[in-house]
């Protein structure tokens, strides 16, 4: 569990990023943060691996605050994927993967036949292992992302717009591949996305950020869509447009879903 | 061509002498350039000095410098030693601003990542930014090391004898071998230099080849539809 208290943070020019924010992440779910940009959701994410230091509130993991630890064994223990992998360009796919193990001093051949398995866990084949991330497409790159910020086995997992520069074809291979790998393996995974769609097809908890980390709504994404907040939660949601509406036609004696633009999505049992 | 194959011992031993006095201000250059240009990527109040200064550095003209060396460091007018301060000097002048610009070069996502997945800021440095700055460190290295090698011919003016030696006695003398013998042993130094460091490149930069080598043999994962937006 790890749980915003009135945090507060300000840049250095003035900026206040996130103000006053609390929230409950409850464990061993996919809690999604989303909102625009300068909603404050990465400066959020960055904060609970200290890689951005709060000015005011407090912070916990598990009831203890993360600022009594030292932040770089902090780090070593929270999973942590970005948008364009972020791979160590020098390292090869392998030892990319193995990097978290062995600055936790796990012996070189350990951390090598784990980070071996853990491609096999992001469904990449083990012949890429000794390819350097420059060799590797946009997907199979983020999946190694995956597969490193997995290989420490950390509780905690923060994902940082981890599909947002791949072809929509690949991020909804990636995302369906992220769900499975939930579904084994039950991290407290942070996501943070602008990409609404994408927000409720993941998320076990949706948090809606508007701008100063505000939080606009939170909620599963069914008690979102059933009954935004807001006008800002219906624009951003799209249901103000119709987007989300779904009507019934009968046809041929059966219940066809028409979406907002006349065309069939499905059919009601 | 007479006059090389009767003075081959001369080249020779010339040759060697150049290369002794060329290589340690290339290494002294390289590692005092190091945390200089850190300083100066680091923060940016002392950047533009440095940047400055050590550009500056390069206009002092070599043959003042030469003579000028002794009387600062107490060295005899004959110590090879000025030669090397002064080169190492201008090595240091080319040196700084090219690492500051080579750690500058390193992407900032690359830097995050690597923070965020747990190295501490020494260990940072050394094992992702150092080496990541590595190609643009070859580049200026490159420039360092034949500007070097052609600079230590200077010393033979103030007499610390080496293959500058060949053309101010062959011009005095009108021996026209003798000059160009000077002038080819100097450029096969340089070259063999260039060659050296651009091996070392190889063995130490494996990745950088790996980008060109196999970047256009990529595993597509949707072959069609990708390799139309490749």
């Amino acid at each position: 569990m790890i749980e915003f208290r009135t945090v507060t943070k300000r840049f250095p020019d003035g900026t206040v990023a996130v103000d006053e924010f609390s929230l409950v992440i409850p464990a061993r779910q996919t809690t999604v943060l989303v909102g625009s940009s300068g909603s404050g959701k990465t400066t959020l994410l960055r904060m609970i691996n200290r890689m951005v230091d709060k000015t005011s509130g407090e912070i916990e993991i598990d009831g203890e605050s993360i600022y009594r630890l030292n932040p770089v064994k902090l780090r070593r223990s929270i999973g942590y994927v970005m948008q364009n992998s972020g791979l160590l360009p020098h390292r090869k796919v392998i030892d990319n993967v193995a990097t978290v193990p062995l600055l936790n001093g796990v012996s070189k051949a350990d951390a090598r036949q784990g980070a071996l398995e853990l491609l096999d866990t992001v469904g990449l084949d083990r012949s890429l292992a000794d390819r350097y991330p420059s060799q590797l497409s946009g997907g199979q790159q983020q999946r190694v992302g995956v597969a490193r910020g997995l290989a420490a086995d950390p509780n905690i997992l923060l994902m940082d717009e981890p599909f947002g520069a791949v072809d929509p074809i690949v991020r909804a291979e990636l995302q369906q591949e992220l769900i499975r790998i939930q579904r084994e393996l039950g991290k407290t995974i942070v996501f943070v996305t602008h990409d609404i769609d994408e927000a409720f097809l993941l998320g076990d908890q949706v948090v809606l950020l508007e701008k100063g980390g505000r939080i606009a709504q939170e909620g599963t994404p069914a008690e979102i869509l059933s009954k935004p907040a807001n006008d800002f939660v219906a624009t951003f949601i799209g249901a103000d447009r119709g987007r989300r509406a779904l009507s019934v036609e009968v046809v041929n004696g059966r219940n066809v879903v028409v979406d907002a633009d006349g065309r069939p999505t499905g059919v009601l049992q | 061509m007479n006059w090389v194959v009767n003075n081959f011992g001369l080249v020779w031993s010339l040759t060697l002498t150049q290369v002794a006095l060329a290589v340690p201000p290339i290494i002294l250059g390289f590692v005092i350039s190091l945390p200089l240009g850190w300083v100066a990527n680091r923060f940016r109040l002392t950047r533009g000095a440095l940047l400055t200064i050590s550009g500056l550095l390069y206009t002092i003209p070599s043959l003042p410098l030469f003579i000028a060396l002794p009387a600062i460091l107490g060295t005899g007018i004959l110590d090879p030693v000025n030669v090397v301060v002064g080169l190492t000097i201008y090595a240091v002048a080319l040196m700084v601003r090219q690492t500051a610009d080579a750690l500058a070069s390193v992407d900032p996502d690359t830097k995050q990542a690597a923070t965020a997945m747990g190295y501490s800021g020494w260990s940072r440095f050394w094992k992702v930014e150092f080496p990541l700055a590595g190609p643009v460190l070859l580049a200026g290295l490159r420039v360092v090391s034949v500007s070097t090698v052609s600079l230590v011919s200077i010393g033979s003016v103030i007499g610390v004898t080496s293959l500058g030696y060949l053309f101010l006695n062959g011009l005095q003398r009108d021996i026209p071998g003798e000059v160009i013998s000077g002038i080819v042993a100097t450029l096969v130094i340089a070259i063999v230099f260039d060659l050296i460091l651009v091996g070392i490149g190889r063995l130490l930069m494996p990745w950088t080849r790996a980008d060109r080598r196999l970047s256009r043999r990529r595993v597509p994962e949707v072959p069609p539809v990708v390799a139309v937006n490749a």
